[in-house]
């Protein structure tokens, strides 16, 4: 039985693609929240990235959109075992905020309006591999999704990719966040299916 | 455009008879970031996630985290000050000690 996907085109049609263990696909994009959505006005939504000695670096929406933008395409990979691939969006890299910011942390703590919070290391941050993600298929990211803005790091589990996001704490210690104290794993990589602590 | 819907408190009674041997469905808690006490069934209970997120239906702050593993469950009460069950003595007290 053949599984018609029309206009998705670019992987061969011979074989299904390889999904992290313990994973479905969906075509769908399922919503999960931990809380109410916040709804952050464009004219105060601000973003921040803060280093381990207090600095603060600050970009307002105009600021945000004046930056280089990128558009990746990307899989994404939910905890609770849903797969989306060949996703598109459109951002900021991580890459280009870091750059110039004077920092020895080795840690971030990703901090969201509605009080969200999620760790993950530096690095994971650099390296093409992470977004301050605003379009979503060609459209404004609906905030049901993290809109206005969430963090993309299509790499680990997308817990890891706030959404809301509204600042980036850098540190030099480790700090885990809301669902890594709740007992999810502290890096979450799909491919070694780090789901929990201990995994 | 709508906002994720919450269930109440009741849907918690299945999951936590799991942890505890008691029934809480005639609990009273108190948030630990307002102070608000009342009944945990009136918890605004978030179910669409990773585990199930329990937030004061007065301030909407977290409460209650409950996440469970193949291997484990996790309830996390840092939002809680406490629980409070109804527990009568099966016999009245004999008094003052």
């Amino acid at each position: 039985m053949g599984i018609v996907s029309p206009g998705f085109q670019g992987r061969p049609r011979s074989s299904e693609p390889a999904l992290p263990p313990g994973q479905y696909l969906t075509q769908d994009f399922p919503v999960l929240s931990a809380g109410p959505t916040p709804r952050v006005p464009l004219d105060t939504w601000e973003f921040v990235i803060t280093t381990e000695t207090g600095a603060e670096y600050r970009w307002s929406w105009s600021e945000l959109m004046a930056l280089p933008q990128e558009t990746p395409t990307v899989d994404i990979h939910c905890v609770t075992r849903w797969s989306k691939l060949g996703t598109t969006w459109q951002g900021v890299s991580l890459d280009t905020l870091l750059d110039g910011i004077d920092t020895d942390a080795h840690y971030a703590l990703a901090q969201s309006y509605g009080g969200y919070t999620t760790n993950l290391p530096l690095e994971d941050l650099r390296g093409g591999r992470a977004w301050v993600a605003h379009t979503f298929e060609g459209g404004d990211l609906p905030a049901e999704h993290g809109g206005p803005a969430r963090l993309l790091v299509p790499h680990l589990y997308f817990w890891k990719s706030a959404k809301w996001l509204r600042g980036i704490q850098l540190m030099g210690a480790d700090h885990p966040g809301f669902w890594e104290t709740a007992g999810y794993h502290d890096y979450g990589d799909p491919w070694r299916e780090q789901r929990y602590q201990g995994d | 455009m709508t906002d994720m819907s919450y269930l109440d408190g009741n849907m918690l009674d299945g999951p936590l008879r799991e942890v505890f041997a008691v029934d809480l469905s005639g609990a009273t808690g108190r948030c630990e970031h307002c102070g608000t006490v009342g009944p945990m069934a009136a918890v605004h209970v978030y179910s669409h996630a990773p585990g199930l997120i329990g937030r004061c239906p007065n301030c909407a702050e977290v409460m209650l985290r409950l996440v469970r593993s193949p291997g484990w469950a996790r309830l996390d009460l840092r939002g809680t000050t406490y629980l409070q069950v109804p527990m009568p003595l099966d016999q009245p007290h004999p008094g003052p000690l």
